[in-house]
């Protein structure tokens, strides 16, 4: 499989801060790929040295094959951006700013222009300092995804849409990677990663955390479990990989290691298994994982931190 | 909770956010009163000598459009003649900018809606900019009073001159208030005030051009329009001349109205939005928008239409001036030793000295509109659309260039209106000397241009060296161009001081002939400076 972006060891800082702190980021051909971290965390900075807009200080960036800086507007005929902070100009109409990205860009699908405002109700003769935050977003996405490109970046594209136009834009999404195209998709909706990703990517403090797909990060987290038994459960705490257990004669409730879940599994058909339900990780849980012992420090308790 | 709760603290952020750019233009403004105190005294030292140039002076048109009527020979009258109107703009300008920043420019980012959020009265936006304007204007009317006196002029004159430009400041932010409840864009708001500061300074000098001569010879009565002008009233407060003080109720009232106007405007709008309602546009762009240079077109027009206008109406008032020049110039010989001077010295025909001296004029309008446009492509960077335009085909090399070349080709184009405005207004009013002359001083309209491209340049060298400061670097950079180039003379400063500045380069024209070398000197170095700026855009980050 070919690789639409390759970052790695990117650096980049402004004055004395260190955005960008040896970044690493691989995005296959044809793979929807999740972009998270928490504000500040470098994504927005990542995605405009791709973009050719910054210049990186140090490390190796390969889009679709070539030089983000050097080759930038070759780059850029390939690929649509949405920004994560949508701007326009307040006297054009959103209709012809989607026809100006559409040239810039290199050309427009008349039709699909026309399906995609209809999809995502749009008024596109409004002017621009009309819209509010979602409809200006709305006026970016309809831009991108009318345009015939191999890569779509969108930085925090549905942050300002209703749950409504959330799921008209997974379609979308859906429908461009049926199509064989590459989608980075940085977001804080965990759903939305969880219903559209291939492979995510969790990035703090301008590093890489954690890369892979969904399953192998689950692997890294635990699962949450709700048992009852006709015998008393005697012993669970002392089983590896057993966490938080809270046991009530023959209930009990615990988290497990998801590498340990088999052994621990064996261990309670002893007891006789009567209900059992299992609740897998969340993106958010191992998410809140990562960033648990700085959201502690701030005195937020959180569950996953608990864990 | 009354409509004015939390203004207070609104006037304490307002003062916090400006606490450096109020103070500099109050500096600055100020420091007119030594600079123009010291040219004076040194080329002025005795009432004879003031009698005889203001006795050319009345004779003048282009002194009495671009100063004002004289009122008197001191040397305390003497300085008013030489800065009052130049202060009374420069505290409009002052005013109308900082009342738009902080009420219209407020809506349209959304601050006063979080502001409008918390306790905060309906009024309170408004007031409180109108109290800081208020008080920088106060404050600059004192520091010229007292500056003046520590010059050893008299007290009352002093006190006279000191509130009058405070006065025309306080109406120029009544008029502001206004603007910005009427439209929708802090843009659009300044423009209109900037226009009312432009227009009450052409009417005012209309006034003391159609003015009366004193049976003294050289003090003068304004005549009518220089009454309907907020800056008129300051000249005619005639400071150490009878200082008339009722004329100051002119602008207290005319303030109090335009704020009770302002208030009611307030209170009938919603936040956010303005009196003239926004309408719906195409649905689809025309294929002229599809393009670097279509975008940059569109988004520039505007502003090259407002200064066309501008151009057109200045250059007819310039053109029709011209027989009242011609009648003057052959009554007073004295006059022509002024012309002379304010054209580069270099003439036989005063008529064409004449000419020359408005294409400076011309010239200075078409580099500030030079330097607006290429301020586009900043604001554009800066929280604006370009983040997105250049991640899309569009390369940046040919994005800055296409603001380029519609800035440099409307300087061009507001070049030609106003030459061909002059001139066909002149022919017309019977004054000129046929129809060659609409083509000659269209031609020596267009000499002024290697001017106006060594700011464009500039303006781009500062946007891609330094974009966080270009504005300011940009505007610096023109302001002074101007002072030097333009009244480097009037001001007495020495000629390698007057060199720094490219419209010290520019030939005469009509009144010399147009020789080649400078104005390719000029070009050239314009070019180097525009190419350096988009090779340094091309390298840097964008600076969002």
């Amino acid at each position: 499989m070919t690789s639409a972006i390759s970052v790695s060891g990117l650096v980049k800082t402004f004055g004395q801060t260190r955005a960008l702190d040896g970044l690493d980021l691989s995005v296959d051909t044809g793979e929807v790929h999740g972009f998270l971290g928490p504000n500040g965390s470098g994504k927005s900075t990542t995605i405009r040295v791709l973009l050719g807009l910054l210049r990186a200080d140090s490390g190796d960036v390969s889009l679709l094959g070539g030089h983000p800086w050097r080759d930038a507007v070759a780059l850029h005929r390939r690929l649509a951006y949405v920004p994560g902070d949508v701007n326009l100009w307040p006297n054009l109409t959103g209709g012809e700013a989607i026809d100006l990205f559409g040239a810039l860009r290199g050309g427009l699908d008349k039709r699909r222009r026309a399906e995609l405002i209809e999809r995502f109700q749009l008024d596109p003769s409004k002017k621009a300092r009309t819209y509010s935050k979602g409809n200006r977003q709305k006026v970016a996405v309809v831009a991108a995804f009318a345009s015939d490109v191999e890569l779509y970046i969108l930085d925090e594209p549905t942050s300002g849409l209703d749950p409504l136009m959330e799921a008209v834009f997974q379609e979308c999404v859906r429908e461009v990677k049926h199509e064989g195209r590459t989608v980075l998709l940085s977001s804080h909706i965990f759903s939305e990663v969880e219903a559209l990703c291939d492979r995510v990517s969790i990035i703090r403090q301008g590093k890489t955390v954690e890369a892979g797909t969904l399953a192998e990060l689950r692997h890294l987290t635990r699962t949450a479990i709700s048992v009852e038994t006709t015998h008393p459960i005697t012993g669970l705490e002392e089983q590896a990989g057993v966490h938080d257990a809270q046991v009530d004669g023959s209930r009990a409730k615990f988290d497990v290691d998801s590498h340990e879940l088999d052994h621990v599994l064996r261990y309670l058909t002893r007891f006789e298994v009567r209900t059992l339900t299992s609740a897998p990780p969340s993106l958010e849980e191992l998410f809140m994982r990562h960033y648990g012992d700085e959201l502690r420090e701030n005195g937020v308790k959180t569950e996953a931190g608990v864990r | 909770m009354s409509d004015f709760t939390g203004t207070g603290r609104l006037v304490r952020l307002a003062i916090r956010r400006d606490r450096i750019q109020l103070p500099l233009w109050i500096a600055g403004t100020a420091l007119f009163v030594p600079i123009v105190v010291a040219s004076v005294r040194d080329r002025f030292p005795t009432e004879a000598d003031r009698i005889e140039i203001l006795r050319s002076a009345v004779g003048s048109p282009a002194l009495l459009l671009f100063r004002t009527a004289p009122t008197g020979a001191s040397e305390a009258a003497m300085i008013m003649f030489s800065f009052l109107t130049y202060a009374a703009v420069l505290a409009g300008f002052m005013s109308t900018l900082a009342v738009v920043r902080h009420t219209r420019q407020n809506e349209e980012t959304g601050r006063s809606e979080m502001v409008g959020a918390t306790i905060v009265g309906r009024h309170a936006g408004l007031t409180a900019a109108l109290i800081v304007v208020a008080g920088a204007n106060i404050l600059l009317g004192a520091l010229i009073t007292l500056a003046l006196i520590g010059y050893g002029q008299p007290a009352g004159g002093s006190v006279g001159a000191g509130a009058g430009i405070a006065a025309v400041g306080i109406v120029f932010a009544g008029f502001a208030a206004i603007a910005a409840q009427v439209t929708q864009t802090s843009r659009a708001a300044n423009g209109i005030a900037a226009a009312a500061v432009g227009a009450a300074y052409v009417v005012r000098g209309l006034g003391d051009v159609l003015g009366e001569v004193r049976p003294d010879g050289y003090t003068m009565v304004s005549a009518w329009p220089t009454w309907l002008s907020p800056i008129g009233w300051v000249t005619e407060m005639r400071q150490y001349e009878g200082d008339r003080w009722w004329v100051l109720t002119l602008p207290l009232v005319t303030f109090a109205a335009s704020v009770a106007l302002a208030f009611a405007l307030t209170a009938r709008r919603d936040v956010g939005m303005g009196m003239i309602p926004t309408r719906p546009g195409p649905a689809k762009a025309t294929p002229g928008l599809l393009s670097p240079l279509g975008l940059a077109w569109r988004l520039q027009r505007g502003t090259l239409l407002g200064w066309g206008i501008a151009m057109a109406a200045y250059g007819a008032t310039v053109g029709s001036l011209s027989e009242t020049v011609g009648d003057a110039l052959e009554d007073n010989q004295g006059t022509a030793d002024t012309i002379t001077k304010l054209a580069g010295g270099s003439s036989a025909d005063l008529m064409d000295a004449f000419f020359a001296a408005m294409m400076a004029i011309y010239g200075a309008m078409a580099a500030a509109y030079v330097v607006q446009a290429l301020m586009r492509p900043r604001a554009e960077e800066a929280g604006g659309p370009a983040e997105a335009v250049l991640a899309t085909g569009t390369g940046r090399l040919t994005w800055l260039a296409s603001h380029l070349a519609v800035a440099v080709g409307g300087a061009a184009l507001l070049l030609v209106v106003g030459g061909a405005a002059t001139g066909l207004v002149a022919v017309l009013s019977g004054s000129g000397q046929g129809g060659g002359q609409v083509a000659d001083l269209t031609g020596a309209s267009l000499v002024q241009l290697p001017a106006a491209l060594i700011l464009a340049g500039v303006a781009v060298a500062a946007f891609g060296l330094l974009p966080r400061f270009a504005i300011g670097l940009a505007w610096s950079a023109f302001a002074i161009s101007l002072i030097v180039g333009q009244l480097g003379e009037l001001l007495g400063l020495p000629q390698a001081v007057r060199d720094i500045s490219p419209f010290t380069h520019v030939p005469a024209v009509p009144a010399a002939s147009a020789t080649a070398g400078p104005l390719i000197a000029l070009t050239v170095v314009a070019v180097a400076f525009g190419a350096a700026g988009l090779a340094l855009f091309r390298r840097r980050d964008l600076a969002l």
